[in-house]
């Protein structure tokens, strides 16, 4: 008795038996490889409609035509170098986002250790009154165009720290914040939404200071 | 473990009846109260007695009764590797008394004396380096104090204008609230609602 067998109601349309003697029918490949298309072993070939169409338009006339707009934009949000400024256990969380896991490296995002060749800073933990001259140092020496996410309940509002004589109650009294990402620490996960929602803003607000 | 620090306690007042005002063992634990100027001593004879030898030192804090003429219990813990067995020594200091510093014998009650002078204002003599640790620069104020304010005196932000975070009086947007009225640490009489109920179906 095999994989099919019409006599016990076993029918699987991707699978053949091998039989031992005689003609044979061809073995059909079973799994997501099987139904890949031809082309897809071709050079070059990729899923994404969006560069399939530019690949297209590559071989026909041999090169591309944009806006400077578009292409200050595309490299804006494909190299969001932030500044590691970890102050508290929302860090972790931070490691966790470049790490292979979640991999932010895949977005152009890597973390930078220098605020002079850094585009983003993620303020990711409590905020203190002592760190908060340092902080706006920090800023300070970013070159522009320069953006700030917020990470976590602390750096948003000073979260279970709210009342406290030695924390900032947010870290937007200090630094101009684009994005807020909630959580206690936030996941991740939820990090990598934040920046993802940055490229967003960025790409929707647009180009040069003039 | 009990009669272990019976034992020790009694040892220790018998070998220092001078320093050891009273001893007791509480929570499987050994406190002994000593007088302020005794506690360098007491702290020698510990680390080198040869049924002490409590070289660790745990951690020096203190304790704020603000209802006491001697304010502050500044408390020390030691830790025998030797015997195992660990000791808590406590003080009572008022708020102008200056407390000998132990750096003397244990080396690691630097940064622990400056901790408590920063939190509780209590000054220590023969500290070699003694400023905050923990603090912003320039705060004002002992925020362990039990008449410190929880939310300060004053709050930070970034002034547009001279181009730097300035310090400014605390404005709260929305006051502080105190939710333990309900606690049950308290061991509150409160009655939650719906229990008028249950009195009514007894009744």
């Amino acid at each position: 008795m095999g994989v099919n067998d019409p006599e016990a109601g076993v029918e699987n349309p991707d699978v053949t038996d091998v039989r031992g003697e005689g003609e044979q029918t061809p073995r059909v490949k079973s799994g997501p490889s099987a139904r890949a298309p031809l082309e897809a072993e071709a050079p070059g070939f990729d899923r994404d409609p969006v560069s399939q169409t530019l690949n297209r338009e590559l071989q026909d006339k041999g090169f591309l035509l944009t806006s400077t707009e578009d292409l200050i934009n595309w490299a804006r949000t494909g190299s969001l170098h932030w500044m590691t400024f970890g102050l508290a256990c929302c860090a972790i969380e931070m490691m966790h986002t470049s790490m292979p896991r979640y991999d932010a490296e895949r977005f152009g995002i890597a973390p930078r250790a220098t605020p002079r060749q850094a585009d983003l800073m993620i303020v990711a933990g409590t905020l203190t009154n002592k760190m908060a001259p340092a902080l706006r140092k920090v800023f300070d020496q970013m070159p522009e165009p320069r953006y700030v996410i917020s990470m976590g309940s602390c750096a948003n509002g000073g979260g279970y720290y709210h009342y406290s004589y030695s924390v900032v109650r947010g870290c937007d009294r200090v630094v101009p914040v684009d994005v807020y990402v909630p959580g206690c620490p936030p996941t991740a996960e939820a990090l990598l939404y934040g920046i993802m929602a940055l490229q967003k803003k960025i790409r929707r607000t647009g180009t040069l200071v003039r | 473990m009990s009669e272990l620090l019976n034992e020790l306690g009694g040892h220790i007042e018998a070998k220092r009846p001078d320093c050891v005002a009273s001893w007791e063992v509480a929570y499987g634990e050994l406190t002994v109260n000593v007088a302020l100027s005794n506690i360098v001593g007491l702290v020698e004879f510990l680390r080198t007695d040869p049924s002490c030898r409590f070289t660790s030192l745990v951690d020096i804090t203190a304790v704020d009764h603000p209802e006491r003429p001697k304010r502050f219990d500044v408390v020390y813990h030691f830790l025998s590797m030797y015997q195992n067995h660990r000791i808590r020594l406590r003080v009572a200091a008022r708020e102008d008394d200056m407390i000998p510093s132990i750096t003397g014998i244990h080396p690691s009650a630097n940064w622990f004396e400056r901790e408590v002078f920063d939190m509780f204002g209590l000054l220590f003599t023969g500290h070699p380096d003694l400023r905050r640790i923990l603090t912003d620069y320039g705060f004002r104020g002992y925020p362990l104090r039990k008449d410190f304010p929880t939310t300060g005196y004053t709050e930070v932000r970034y002034d547009e204008e001279q181009k730097r975070v300035i310090y400014e009086p605390v404005s709260l947007v929305q006051e502080y609230r105190q939710f333990d009225f309900m606690s049950p640490w308290e061991g509150a009489d409160y009655i939650l609602p719906g229990d008028e109920k249950s009195e009514e179906a007894k009744g």
